[in-house]
C-alpha cells in the first residue's frame, strides 16, 4: 500500500533537494555512463560465452571503427583504413544526431516523435527531388536549395502530426508512425518499376542520380569519405540548444513541455506550441535525410528504405538525456557500433561478423533497457554508498 | 484520561538527511483512546518523524516502544504488524476499484483459491464499517465517491488491518468545513473505542477543537507538549513559528475609488457543459478587498476562469480597466492589467521544472526588456527576479533555483511576487493560502492589504471563512452559480455560513 511513498519524501527532509543535484549533476551524465559500461559488461559474457576473447573482440571492433586514428601510434596502412572507417563512423554519425534532434525537441515540448523515420524520407526524397531536377544552377545554391527542401519536407511531414495534435487531439505517436509507413510506401512507389520519379533506366526500380552541382563538399578522403554533413549537424545540436534556451518560442514549448496547464493559464498557446514543436522536430529529420542524400547516397533505391537510421535516432535521443553533448556522444557510440562491426570492417579471425553484428545490436538494446531502467542504476549506486555508509553503524540500536 | 496507558513511546529519535537534521532527538508518546495532535510549519519535521514510525524510514537514533516494548520497524508491513495505520496525505486507493475491494486489498477472500469472493468481501467492508458506526457504500467504486468519503475508507482498510494506533497526515487539507466536522466526529467515536490517534496538521483551530493532547515540532526539535484544554491559538503559534505571529490582520477602513473590475451578467460552462456560473454581476473598485465565500463547487474555479481569460463565458462581459476582455484568452487578460493568482499552484502557478527566473518571466518573456524579435536574455529575466525575489523574501533558493525546490510558502510568494510584480491593476487571487503554514499565511495576508492599499482592487476567492473575514472589505456569497448575498466586513461566521449553504437562497425565493 504504501510502497509509494518513499520515492516522494517529504519536502522538510532536504532529500528532494539534494537527489535532484545529485540527479542533475551526476547523475544526467553517472546513468548513460554506467548504462553504456553494464551493456558492455554484458555483452562481454556473451562474447566469452560464444568461446571467443571479448578483449580482443571488442579492440578488434574499436579499431573497426576508426577512432584508432586518433591514436599516434597508429601508422602506414593501419593509419589509412583507420581514416577511412572513422569518415565511415562519422558519416553515419550526422543523420544519428539529427534523427535524435528530431526526438529531443518534440519532447522538450512534451511530445513524442516517432516519426524521425517517415520525416527523414520525406526529406531525403524533397532534397532528391531538387538535386535530380535543377541541373544547371551554381553548386552553393544548387547544395542550399537541396538542404532548405529537405528541412521543408520534414517540417511538413512533422507538421501534418503536430497539426493534427493542436486540431484533434490526435495523438502523436499514432500519427506519426502512420506517417513513416505513408512515407516509406510512398516513396517505393515513386520510384518504383514505372513510378512517376523512377530514374532513366527504366529496367531499375531507382531514382536518377543528384547533378554534381548538387552534391556536398567531401573534406577528408576521397568517395564517399567525409562530407560537410557532420559540420551541419554540430551546427543543428547548436541551433537546438539556442532555440530551446534563447528564444522565446523555446521558453514557450518548454513551459508547455514542463507544464501544459501553467502554459496555458499564461496565455502561451499550447496547440500551437504542439504543432510548431513536431513541425521543427520534423525539420531535423528532414535536414538528416537530405545530408544522406547530397552527401553520399546520391539517389535511392526502393530496397533502401528498409532503413531504420531515426529508431536509433530515438535510441541516441534516450541515450543522450536530450542534451546536446549527449547526443552528440551517443550518436558517436551508436555510429560507431554499428561502422565497427560491420563485416568489412571487423577482422573474421579474431570474431565473426555475423555474430559481431548481433552484438552490436544486443549492445544497443541493453544500453537502451539499462537507461529507461535508470532507477535501476541509481538503485545499485546508492546501495553501494548505503553499504558504505551501514557499515560501522551495523548495530542498530533499535535492535532489541 | 491521563490515566490511560502509553500504547507508543517515540525516544530521542534522530533522522538526518545530507545536510539536514529532520529530527533532533524527539520523544513523542501516545496514550490509549486520545488524539495526540503533532503540530509544526511545513518542514519541522511532523511527517519525517511518522515516516520513521511507519517503517518508511530508518531512525539514525533513538527508540520505538509499542506496547513499551522496544520494537525495530523496517517497513510499513511490520508497522502494520504492530497495529499502526497511516492515512496519508494523498490517498492510496485504487479509484476504478470499488470500496469494498480497497479495504480488503491484499488479504481478499477467495473463491476456488483463485477467485475474488466478492460478496465476501462486501460482507467484511459492510462489518467493519457497522463495527465503527461509519456509513459508506461497499459496493461504490472509489472514483465515484467524494474526497471524504475516499478518507473514510482509508481509514477503514487500515482498521480492517488491525491498526490500534491510526496516524492522519494532516488529514484536512483535501476537505471542506463539514466533511472536517465529520472526520472529527469519527475520530472522537474511534477514540472512545480505544483506539488512539496522530494527528498531523498545521492548522490551529483545528488542533485545539480535537486534540488531547498537543506536541509542537519547529525545525525538526520538539519544543513543548502541552494539553488541548490550556492552550490558546496565540501560544500555539508562537512555539510553532519561533516568534509573535499576528493571527489577525490590520487594517484601515478601505477607500475605494473608481470601478476597475466590473462583471456583467456572466454565464460560464463547466468542464460537463453544465453551467456552473448562472448569471453573476459585480464591481471591485481600487483600494477594495472583494471576497467571493461559498462551498467548494459552486461555481468559484468557473468563475476565476471566465474572469482571467482561460473559460469562454457563454454570456455576459468582463471589462478590466474599461478594456473588454471577455473569453479573449489569459494573455488579454493580463495585458488588460489584471493578476491572477490561481488555485493551484503547483498545477498552473508555476512550472516547477523551471527556475524561478523563469517562472517569474512566465507573462512576459515575449516582451521587451525580457526578449527582443523573439530572442530572449536570460540575464535580464534574471535580474528582475533577483530584485522580486528579494522585495517579496523568497527564501531558499535564488534566480537559477528551480521552483520544486521551494517550499510551499516560497513557491506562493514567487506566484505572488510575478503578479504583483507586473503591477496590475486589478488583481484575482485564487485561494491564495491553501495549504501554507501559518508564517506563509501571515506574508500573503499583508501583502494582500499592502496592495490594496496601494489601490489595486483585489477579487479574493476562498473556502476559509476566517481567511474571507479577516481580509474583506466586502463579502459576496456565491451559491450554486449565483451571488446569494453581499455582506460587510462585520458580517458574522454563522450568516455567512447559513448564506453559502442556500439558506438566504431559500428566504430569498
Amino acid at each position: 500500500m504504501s510502497e509509494a511513498t518513499p520515492s516522494e519524501p517529504p519536502p522538510e527532509a532536504g532529500l528532494p533537494r539534494f537527489t535532484g543535484i545529485f540527479y542533475e549533476r551526476v547523475g544526467g551524465a553517472l546513468v548513460p555512463l554506467a548504462a553504456t559500461v553494464l551493456a558492455f559488461l554484458i555483452g562481454g559474457l556473451v562474447v566469452l560465452i560464444t568461446g571467443h576473447n571479448p578483449v580482443t573482440a571488442y579492440r578488434a571492433i574499436f579499431n573497426g571503427t576508426g577512432f584508432n586514428w586518433l591514436f599516434p601510434w597508429v601508422t602506414g596502412d593501419e593509419r589509412r583504413i583507420a581514416a577511412k572507417d572513422l569518415q565511415e563512423t562519422l558519416r553515419v554519425t550526422t543523420p544519428l544526431i539529427l534523427t535524435a534532434l528530431a526526438v529531443a525537441f518534440a519532447f522538450r515540448a512534451g511530445l513524442f516523435n516517432i516519426g524521425g523515420q517517415g520525416q527523414y524520407w520525406v526529406g531525403f526524397m524533397t532534397a532528391l527531388f531538387v538535386g535530380t531536377h535543377l541541373a544547371g544552377l551554381p553548386r552553393p545554391l544548387h547544395v542550399l536549395l537541396g538542404l532548405a527542401a529537405g528541412i521543408f519536407g520534414g517540417m511538413v511531414w512533422g507538421g501534418i502530426a503536430g497539426f493534427l495534435r493542436a486540431t484533434s487531439g490526435a495523438h502523436e505517436v499514432i500519427t506519426t508512425i502512420m506517417l513513416n509507413w505513408v512515407a516509406i510506401f510512398g516513396g517505393q512507389y515513386l520510384y518504383e518499376l514505372g513510378g512517376p520519379l523512377q530514374g532513366s533506366n527504366a529496367s531499375l526500380p531507382r531514382s536518377d542520380v543528384i547533378d554534381a552541382s548538387a552534391k556536398l563538399w567531401v573534406w577528408w578522403g576521397t568517395f564517399p569519405g567525409l562530407h560537410v554533413g557532420i559540420f551541419i549537424a554540430i551546427a543543428a545540436l547548436v541551433v537546438y540548444t539556442l532555440i530551446l534556451n534563447r528564444t522565446t518560442l523555446g521558453f514557450g514549448l518548454r513551459a508547455v513541455g514542463f507544464n501544459p496547464d501553467a502554459a496555458a493559464y499564461s496565455g502561451i498557446p499550447v496547440r500551437r506550441s504542439y504543432f510548431l514543436a513536431l513541425a521543427i522536430a520534423g525539420g531535423f529529420a528532414g535536414i538528416a535525410g537530405a545530408i544522406d542524400v547530397l552527401g553520399f547516397k546520391y539517389a535511392v533505391d526502393t530496397s533502401d528504405f528498409g532503413s531504420g537510421i531515426a529508431f536509433t535516432g530515438i535510441a541516441v535521443a534516450l541515450l543522450g538525456r536530450n542534451k546536446p553533448v549527449g547526443i552528440f556522444f551517443a550518436a558517436l557510440l551508436f555510429a560507431g557500433l554499428q561502422v565497427g562491426t560491420s563485416s568489412r570492417n571487423l577482422d573474421p579471425a579474431i570474431f565473426p561478423p555475423e555474430l559481431a553484428s548481433d552484438l552490436s545490436t544486443m549492445i544497443q538494446a541493453l544500453v537502451i533497457f539499462f537507461v529507461a531502467a535508470d532507477v535501476l542504476i541509481i538503485y545499485i549506486w546508492r546501495l553501494r554508498r548505503h553499504l558504505k555508509l551501514r557499515q560501522p553503524l551495523k548495530e542498530e540500536p533499535a535492535r532489541p | 484520561m491521563s490515566s490511560a496507558p502509553t500504547v507508543l513511546e517515540l525516544k530521542a529519535i534522530t533522522k538526518r538527511f545530507p545536510g539536514v537534521v529532520a529530527n533532533d532527538s524527539v520523544d513523542f508518546d501516545l496514550r490509549r483512546g486520545e488524539v495526540h495532535a503533532l503540530l509544526g510549519e511545513n518542514g519541522a519535521g511532523k511527517s519525517t518523524l511518522m515516516n520513521v514510525l511507519y517503517g518508511l524510514y530508518q531512525p539514525d537514533e533513538g527508540e520505538i516502544r509499542v506496547k513499551g516494548k522496544p520494537v525495530a520497524i523496517r517497513s510499513p508491513k511490520d508497522a502494520i504488524d504492530l497495529g499502526i495505520g497511516m492515512v496519508h496525505q494523498h490517498f492510496m486507493l485504487i479509484p476504478v476499484m470499488t470500496v469494498a475491494e480497497n479495504i480488503v486489498l491484499a488479504t481478499e477472500p477467495k473463491k476456488a483459491g483463485v477467485l475474488l469472493d466478492y460478496d465476501a468481501a462486501v460482507k467484511r467492508a459492510e462489518d467493519i464499517a457497522r463495527t465503527f458506526n461509519f456509513s459508506i457504500n461497499p459496493r461504490a467504486r472509489v472514483q465515484n465517491i467524494g474526497v471524504g468519503q475516499q478518507q473514510r475508507v482509508e481509514i477503514l482498510k487500515a482498521l480492517y488491518r488491525g491498526a490500534e494506533i491510526l496516524i492522519l497526515d494532516e488529514p484536512t487539507a483535501v476537505l471542506t468545513p463539514q466533511e472536517t466536522r465529520e472526520l472529527f466526529g469519527i475520530l472522537r467515536s474511534l477514540t472512545n473505542e480505544g483506539m488512539s490517534v496522530i494527528f498531523i496538521t498545521h492548522k490551529l483551530n483545528e488542533v485545539l477543537e480535537i486534540a488531547d493532547r498537543i506536541t509542537v515540532l519547529r525545525r525538526g526539535k520538539l519544543i513543548d507538549t502541552v494539553s488541548g484544554k490550556g492552550a490558546t491559538q496565540e501560544t500555539l503559534a508562537r512555539s510553532m513559528v519561533g516568534r509573535e505571529v499576528l493571527l489577525r490582520v490590520e487594517k484601515t477602513p478601505a477607500q475605494p475609488g473608481e470601478k476597475v473590475l466590473e462583471v456583467r451578467d456572466l454565464k460560464v460552462l463547466d468542464d460537463r457543459e453544465l453551467e456552473a456560473v448562472k448569471g453573476v454581476s459585480f464591481d471591485v473598485r481600487a483600494g477594495e478587498i472583494v471576497a467571493i465565500a461559498g462551498v467548494d463547487g459552486n461555481g468559484q474555479s468557473e468563475l476565476v476562469d471566465a474572469l482571467t481569460g482561460l473559460r469562454k463565458p457563454v454570456e455576459g462581459k468582463v471589462i478590466v480597466s474599461g478594456t473588454d476582455v471577455t473569453g479573449q484568452g489569459a494573455r488579454a487578460s493580463f495585458d488588460a492589467g489584471e493578476g491572477h493568482i490561481p488555485e493551484d499552484r503547483q498545477r498552473r502557478g508555476l512550472v516547477l521544472d523551471f527556475t524561478l527566473a523563469e517562472n517569474i518571466a512566465l507573462h512576459d518573456y515575449r516582451n521587451a526588456p525580457e526578449s527582443k524579435l523573439g530572442w530572449l536574455f536570460p540575464r535580464r529575466l534574471t535580474d528582475r527576479a533577483k530584485t522580486l525575489l528579494k522585495e517579496f523574501d523568497v527564501r531558499g533558493g535564488g534566480p537559477q533555483t528551480h521552483a520544486d525546490a521551494l517550499s510551499g510558502g516560497n513557491q506562493q510568494k514567487v506566484v505572488i511576487a510575478r503578479e504583483v510584480g507586473r503591477d496590475p491593476n486589478a488583481l484575482v487571487a485564487a485561494q491564495p493560502t491553501r495549504g501554507l503554514d501559518i508564517g506563509a499565511i501571515e506574508f500573503v495576508h499583508k501583502r494582500l492589504v499592502t496592495e490594496r492599499d496601494e489601490g489595486r482592487a483585489i477579487l479574493l476567492v476562498s473556502l476559509e471563512l476566517d481567511e474571507i473575514l479577516s481580509l474583506s472589505d466586502r463579502i459576496l456569497v456565491i451559491y450554486e452559480g449565483r451571488i446569494v448575498g453581499e455582506y460587510g466586513p462585520d458580517a458574522t461566521d454563522e450568516e455567512l455560513g447559513i448564506a453559502m449553504t442556500g439558506g438566504a437562497a431559500k428566504e430569498a425565493a
